[in-house]
């Protein structure tokens, strides 16, 4: 079967033989993303995390047929070394990775949420991310940098 | 504040050298999909040769070889900083190709905190004998004194002005064909520019927008995908299988079995895990594993190969019988971890004219090419090793099996194979941080005078080699080295002025799993049971545990370093005021060490609230002076040590390994939960720089005080001592109802 959906601004579409497909294959494997990231296949640590139509969604536990035309943005999508996004731009301004693995769930994570919670708290911003996982310990510093961002794009 | 460096790209950096070569030839891209040449050039590796480690092109840019590598610790940029401040270039001249068997040293294992320390020093010695060779060729050329001559940005110049030579035209494209001098001038640290500023990290940009490439990303043409189906039980043995079922997925290959090693193949990577789900076993009955109820009665009963004393001084037995001095005893237990990296290990292979070429995230590159050789049977050097940074690496995880694995099918298949280790593989099947065990007892007199100190350490032993043996090696039974966890001892010695003190180690003939070092391997679970040992010796003594700390350190180095950490934490002398009562007992702890007795001193003061109805413990804040020598990237640094505080604060509070008696059943982040966000501590750090001494690791020594800290500051908050890691929220209950 074929699945057509927009990335990034793009009309993109695969072919399939099973619907069943995580959307995080489609992406990496057959659209040649590297911002989602396989972390766990199950849902629990973040690493995978994608717009859908402007909502956080783990791409490893959504199936690619439930995306047809809808509107997909990754890590890559969000803007470029030479045009950063306000959220990536902080990240950078804080020094805010280690190994980096888990930091595209960070900030596709914090994307969405910043667009529903305009001037958020330190609080707000930890539970916010409870549910993506960073095993470098870098979470002081991602909490600064989207702090950092949420006054940039206040 | 960091300064960025514009303009320059990690990946962009390797692609550029490869393209434009130092004195060699384009050997291989990395690239998402296209053909991969072998070698065509023989560039040296060796560590006494400044072509190891440096190439200058012909457009003057640098590139630097460094065996030791980025693990997601900012080595890379760290690294670049010394080459370029000790050559005198500007630092978006200089790139950082690392852990590559055809092109860079062996500079030993990425692991110990010696990246800097050990690998950035020799990278630095070459460095320092370049300039110091491309100043002699000017001087000899222009016949003048080598002391009229300066360097400024790769220009070797008279220091009166005129005409320069750069360092393109000198040596540009060339080798040096130079010894590498270990007397070789080395700047003074006060001209140093570029070490010692917070240089902001090259890869930064690229991992925050998607443009990094990360081993899980790497690619080659006709690459196919493996998932490894592993035994039901740790050691058992593979009776039947059978693919029915898998044979009916599109793009299924086949399954390649070697003993009870079995992998089902897809041409894409969905295809091989669904295959990989299907294919049916059947496993013979193994229940080897200990009984984890009893685990630390089976690690007493372990036979014992030999006991090392690692410290003595005086005589021990006779210091417990001072007159009035009061014997103090406890054990010390730390749980067996998993090194939880949020990528599961990845490995590219191809077998190609009977050589193998092993992509892989490895920290241990030369060291993984002898093993896997060792394992197949080939000759090392027909064996090449290519770092690509994967995922956050905190000692030997499963990197180096994944590439093993993939080795193995490269060469069973013929064909570029990919290994991506699920969740349930790295969770399973890593190398585990071994457990540890320890008991102590001393004699402290009234006035706070230790006259006895004895330790003895339960570790597992260390056979001849440092290595892991690889998974695939055992399973498949292929020749395999033996285990090794690393230098687990480090850290027992203590850095304290007693009268006598015995520190010995038992050095067990197994361990339940295969042991690894994971971060401060050794040193933390060593300086966890020391630390807390001298709070219970100065609590007996009824003395501050800085106090007490102070009057037995005769470091000036540490002496200092305590101090400040007092200031910046704002240390009162604890156990003055009564025991709390209410809601949330709140209490604060101090940990000191000097890594390993010879390199960096950390000191920690660590903040907590517990919940006596729950025995909920929640570490509010961590205070840290850290003293490594020269700092070479302060903000680098700072990150390092953030790292250390909140990774260690969930092994203290939350990692404990489950197993039943076949296998691990902490396969996932459900059953092995890590600290998340509304959990982790803040850190306030005082970074103490001393630019005229060694710089000294820092990726490892804070982690190491960090459980003592908490335990510290537990029996501060409660009056009761949690000995006993992890301090899970039914341990600290427990503890509180025993008194």
């Amino acid at each position: 079967m074929k699945v057509s959906f927009n990335l990034n601004g793009k009309p993109a579409s695969i072919a399939t033989d099973d619907p069943e497909m995580p959307l995080l294959y489609a992406l990496r494997d057959d659209l040649g993303m590297h911002g989602p990231r396989f972390g766990c296949g199950l849902g629990q640590c973040g690493a995978c995390t994608v717009h859908v139509d402007g909502k956080a969604v783990r791409s490893c536990s959504m199936p690619v047929s439930a995306v047809a035309g809808k509107r997909i943005v990754t890590l890559e999508g969000l803007g470029t070394p030479a045009k950063p996004h306000p959220l990536q731009q902080a990240f950078i301004d804080e020094q805010a990775v280690q190994c980096g693995y888990c930091i595209n769930g960070m900030i596709m994570q914090a994307a969405a949420f910043l667009q529903t919670t305009r001037n958020p708290t330190e609080a707000q911003i930890r539970a916010a991310l409870a549910e993506n996982l960073c095993r470098c310990g870098t979470h002081l510093r991602i909490v600064r940098a989207v702090k950092r961002a949420s006054e940039k794009m206040a | 504040m960091t300064i960025a460096i514009r303009g320059r790209s990690t990946n962009e950096s390797r692609r550029t050298f490869l393209k434009t070569g130092g004195a060699l030839v384009v050997s291989f891209a990395i690239v998402d999909a296209g053909a991969v040449a072998p070698p065509t050039a023989a560039k040296t590796v060796a560590a006494d040769q400044v072509d190891g480690f440096l190439a200058i092109d012909a457009r003057g840019h640098v590139t630097v070889f460094s065996g030791k590598v980025d693990l997601g610790t900012g080595v890379e940029t760290a690294m670049a900083q010394i080459a370029a401040d000790e050559l005198s270039v500007p630092l978006d001249r200089v790139s950082v190709i690392q852990g590559d068997t055809a092109l860079t040293p062996d500079q030993g294992v990425t692991f110990g905190s010696l990246s800097i320390q050990n690998g950035g020093m020799q990278i630095r010695q070459a460095a320092a004998t370049a300039r110091d060779a491309l100043v002699s060729q000017v001087a000899a050329g222009q016949g003048v004194a080598k002391e009229t001559l300066s360097v400024k940005d790769g220009v070797v110049m008279p220091k009166s002005g005129g005409k320069g030579w750069t360092y393109a035209e000198l040596v540009g494209g060339r080798d040096f064909q130079l010894k590498l001098d270990p007397k070789a001038p080395l700047k003074d640290p006060k001209d140093y520019a570029i070490v010692g500023k917070s240089i902001a990290r090259f890869d930064i940009p690229e991992k925050v927008t998607g443009r990094f490439t990360y081993m899980q990303d790497f690619k080659l043409k006709g690459m196919i995908h493996a998932r490894v189906i592993r035994p039901r039980a740790m050691k058992a043995t593979l009776l039947a299988w059978n693919d029915f079922v898998a044979r009916k997925i599109p793009g299924y290959i086949g399954c390649i079995r070697k003993g009870n090693f079995l992998a089902a193949l897809g041409r894409s990577e969905w295809a091989a895990i669904k295959a990989s789900r299907t294919v049916e076993t059947t496993w013979s009955e193994w229940r080897g594993l200990p009984d984890k109820a009893k685990l630390w009665d089976y690690i007493r009963a372990v036979k014992v190969n030999k006991d090392e004393e690692l410290q003595k001084v005086g005589d021990s037995a006779e210091g417990m019988k001072a007159p009035n001095a009061k014997l103090v005893s406890a054990s010390y237990d730390f749980a067996i971890h998993t090194h939880g990296s949020i990528g599961p290990s990845c490995a590219v292979a191809e077998y190609k004219d009977e050589k193998l070429t092993i992509w892989t995230a490895s920290q241990a590159t030369h060291l993984l090419r002898k093993q896997v050789a060792n394992m197949l049977g080939m000759k090392p050097e027909d064996v090449r090793c290519v770092y690509i940074e994967g995922s956050g690496c905190y000692g030997r995880n499963g990197h180096e099996d994944a590439a093993a694995d993939a080795a193995l099918l490269a060469r069973e298949t013929g064909l570029p194979v990919r290994v991506q280790w699920m969740r349930e593989d790295e969770h399973g099947w890593d190398p585990k941080g071994p457990p540890t065990l320890y008991d102590y007892r001393g004699a402290v007199g009234g006035n706070g005078t230790v006259h006895a100190w004895e330790s003895q350490a339960f570790l597992p032993d260390r056979p001849k080699d440092i290595a892991v043996t690889l998974l695939p090696a055992e399973l498949a039974g292929l020749p395999r080295d033996e285990a090794h966890p690393g230098n687990i001892q480090g850290s027992l010695a203590i850095p304290y002025v007693f009268a006598n003190v015995k520190a010995t180690a038992h050095w067990l003939a197994e361990t339940p799993f295969r042991p690894s070092w994971i971060r401060t391997p050794g040193r933390m679970q060593n300086t966890f049971a020391n630390e807390s040992f001298v709070d219970e010796l100065a609590a007996a003594a009824g003395i501050d545990p800085l106090e007490f700390r102070l009057r037995n350190l005769n470091d000036p180095r540490g002496v200092e370093l305590l101090q400040r950490l007092a200031k910046l934490a704002g240390w009162s002398p604890r156990g003055a005021a009564g025991r709390q009562s209410g809601d949330v007992l709140r209490g604060r702890g101090l940990s000191y060490v000097k890594y390993e007795l010879v390199r960096t001193y950390v000191g920690v003061v660590a903040d907590v609230e517990v919940d006596p109805k729950t025995g909920q413990v929640a570490v509010r804040k961590f205070y840290v002076a850290h003293d490594c020598g020269q700092i070479i990237n302060p903000d680098g640094l700072r990150n390092q040590i953030e790292g250390n505080v909140v990774q260690t604060t969930s092994r203290t509070l939350l990692e404990d390994l489950q197993f039943d008696r076949s296998t691990v059943t902490s396969v996932d982040w459900k059953t092995y939960p890590i600290l998340k966000f509304p959990d982790v501590p803040e850190v306030a750090i005082e970074l103490i720089d001393r630019p005229t001494e060694k710089p000294w690791g820092a990726g490892e020594p804070t982690a190491a005080v960090v459980p003592s800290a908490i335990a510290n500051a537990i029996f501060d908050a409660t009056g009761v001592r949690l000995r006993s890691v992890p301090f899970t929220p039914g341990k600290v209950q427990a503890s509180l109802e025993k008194t």
